[in-house]
């Protein structure tokens, strides 16, 4: 276990680096020039130089990634003389557009994210996977058709189409909740609460939908294994037989899925962030990618990518916690 | 004489489906008594494992109409409360299925899926539960059952899984005890081992013993009385004897000329019985086996294909559902099987050779 679970951080590491040296190649192929970009109207070739060399777009591509490397283990320092400034580790660079290092863009943006998809994960959890249950103890019953066919209504709907019906509904025509910005929790709580009950709903709405289904099937052909059946013959009670034997086989692929699905939306919940003007995760990307922010482009790919590579190793771990027949090798 | 251990009489089960109804069992009597094995013989889709699961009340009662009456020692169970059931499932009466990997549950260790059993029905600390689990292991032949305790299912072999399904059943020492084709699955000379450790457990705890089988030659090795299954009808019944040596039913003539046998010589031909049974949505109207069967032309008119035959008694033990004639069923077995004299019957088939 403790040899796998080395091996698998080395991977993962070594998947990270590889990533890493995809992105970097790709934008410098890319036909955007930084330093155009920032200098603005009345720029002189000179000053595209200086910038270029302040920033090490002068260097040669392999000596501009070993740069960035070394920045994030030991940090970097632009420019020099009066004008350097001290870019501090782990330094993922720099972006002129926000002038602001990309370290310091990430740490803000993301505890929100972090707060909108761990809020989102725990009300669509409880709600999917609680009526996926339900839904396959009454199959066929009224429970049944309603749930699956509310799941089938939000599960067909893309989820920047419910973001904005609930803005449409909740805070523009019924006037409820009002429109709040991010506030941190410890500022305001009830504020905290009032700013992100709607992007949770949003999230959940989607994943709910789609965990419920994803329950009541997993339920559904667990039930019908032989081994309830034993569970049953042994003269177990039925909420021991359901509660234990039933759900601690049909729920664990529900954790692969829950898992990677937390990780994807730690790496940004693009289109929630953007309806719901949370500056997270997905709202600095989407904002570097149309300024051509190639920096923090980098960095919200990295961060994204660490994310699912952690939540599969952790999954796999999981995996074999829960089931004992999987041998970690 | 006393009511039998067991009595099932007129057990009949529907399932609504949308193509009809499916009557997978249709009027089933028997009767178990305690130190005795019932064998219920009969191909997939005769109604054998659906009737031990009503006896279990483990079907569905939402979805399976189960009718008639199952007396376990004197205790209605079909108009029982589900719970009163229950406390009697794996105490009074218990169960082992075909394929003991899918029927134990691959997360659980095989020490907690026994102590569960205890801790259900026995009001006992979990020390002692798990000691009962160690010597119940023990008992059916387990080396090592400390260390079994923590193993999975998926650690043991097809023949140690099935023991340790047979250790759950028996733990907490049951009355009736419901095999449900408990060697299928299982390699020949472990099939054996399983057997001879069924016996010995019955002379042990006193059980009655209901074993499902399609296997004639586990039901030689075990069985004091046979029920012949076919279309969810008992078909033919009788001791061991009854039905090895004086089969009068063609569907039981053609379970047994489909097996090898010892005393026949090995120029016989095996002959399975051809076409497939029969779907159990439409049933014949007449006999359920007449489609497959060799003689019905024997039996004047169309009888065979409108009128159902009752299970007639042919002696007080031995009961048949057929049309043929006494005489003309006997002469056929004889013809067949040759076994009102052994002997002379397996000695002119060897000159025949």
């Amino acid at each position: 276990m403790g040899a796998y679970i080395v091996r698998r951080l080395i991977a993962m590491v070594g998947m990270l680096i590889a990533l890493s040296v995809i992105v970097f190649l790709l934008f410098s192929v890319l036909p955007a020039d930084p330093a155009r970009l920032v200098c603005g109207k009345a720029c002189t070739p000179q000053i595209i130089k200086a910038i270029d060399h302040k920033f090490g777009y002068d260097q040669p591509i392999l000596v501009q990634y070993v740069d960035f490397a070394k920045g994030i283990f030991v940090g970097r320092t632009y420019g020099s003389g009066t004008a350097a400034f001290e870019c501090g580790a782990p330094c993922l660079g720099y972006s002129f557009t926000l002038n602001e290092d990309v370290t310091s863009l990430i740490t803000h943006s993301l505890p929100i994210t972090a707060q909108l998809a761990l809020g989102g994960f725990i009300l669509w959890i409880t709600v999917g996977v609680g009526v996926g249950i339900i839904a396959a103890l009454r199959r066929g019953k009224w429970q049944d058709r309603t749930i699956m066919g509310a799941a089938l209504v939000g599960y067909s709907f893309p989820s920047f189409f419910i973001a904005l019906l609930l803005v449409f509904f909740v805070q523009i025509k019924f006037g409820l909740l009002g429109f709040h910005q991010y506030t941190p929790f410890f500022d305001s709580p009830s504020e905290w609460f009032k700013s992100l009950i709607l992007p949770w709903i949003a999230v959940a709405l989607l994943y709910a939908a789609f965990y419920s289904r994803l329950t009541r099937n997993q339920m559904l052909e667990t039930l019908g294994e032989d081994y309830i059946r034993t569970a049953r013959s042994k003269g177990l009670r039925e909420r021991t037989v359901i509660g234990k034997h039933a759900l601690r086989a049909g729920l664990t692929p529900i954790v692969t899925a829950a898992g990677l699905d937390l990780a994807g939306l730690l790496g940004g919940a693009i289109i929630i962030e953007q309806v719901f003007a949370l500056p997270g995760i997905g709202r600095l990307s989407v904002q570097s990618v149309t300024t051509s922010d190639l920096p923090v482009i980098t960095g919200t790919v990295l961060v994204a990518a660490f994310f699912v590579i952690l939540a599969n190793l952790i999954v796999d771990l999981l995996y074999a916690v829960i089931d004992p027949r999987v041998r970690l090798a | 004489m006393s009511d039998p251990f067991l009595s099932v009489s007129d057990l009949r089960v529907q399932f609504p489906t949308e193509d009809g109804v499916v009557s997978a069992v249709d009027g089933v009597d028997f009767a178990v008594e305690k130190n005795k094995t019932l064998a219920i013989v009969g191909e997939s889709g005769s109604g054998k494992s659906v009737t031990s699961q009503a006896i279990m009340g483990l079907l569905n009662r939402k979805t399976a109409k189960v009718t008639g009456e199952v007396r376990l020692d004197g205790e209605e169970l079909l108009t029982a409360r589900p719970e009163q059931v229950r406390s009697l499932r794996g105490k009074r009466m218990s169960m082992i299925f075909q394929d003991p990997l899918s029927s134990l549950h691959p997360f659980y260790s095989i020490g907690k899926q026994l102590v569960e059993a205890i801790d259900v029905h026995q009001n006992v600390s979990s020390s002692a539960a798990m000691t009962q689990a160690r010597d119940m292991l023990d008992r059916v032949g387990i080396p090592n059952p400390e260390r079994r305790l923590k193993d999975y299912p998926h650690n043991l072999s097809g023949g140690m899984r099935q023991r340790v399904m047979i250790a759950m059943a028996l733990l907490n020492s049951p009355e009736l005890l419901i095999a449900d084709e408990p060697t299928t699955a299982l390699d020949v000379t472990v099939q054996a081992q399983i057997i001879e450790l069924l016996r010995d457990l019955q002379k042990e705890f006193n059980t009655a013993i209901i074993l499902i089988t399609h296997d004639l030659g586990v039901v030689a090795d075990m069985a004091d009385d046979v029920v012949v299954m076919y279309g969810g009808r008992v078909v033919e019944k009788g001791g061991i004897d009854d039905i090895y040596y004086r089969p009068e039913m063609p569907y039981t003539w053609g379970l047994l000329g489909s097996v090898p046998r010892m005393d026949a010589g090995h120029s016989t031909r095996l002959e399975p019985i051809p076409g497939q049974p029969p779907s159990l949505i439409r049933l014949p109207k007449g006999c359920v086996f007449r489609p497959r069967c060799a003689y019905h032309e024997l039996v004047p008119g169309d009888r065979c294909d409108v009128e159902r035959p009752d299970l007639l008694p042919v002696s007080p033990e031995h009961a048949v559902r057929c049309h043929l004639e006494p005489a003309q069923r006997q002469e056929i077995a004889n013809e067949r099987f040759g076994l009102t004299s052994v002997d002379t019957g397996v000695t002119e088939r060897r000159e025949d050779a």
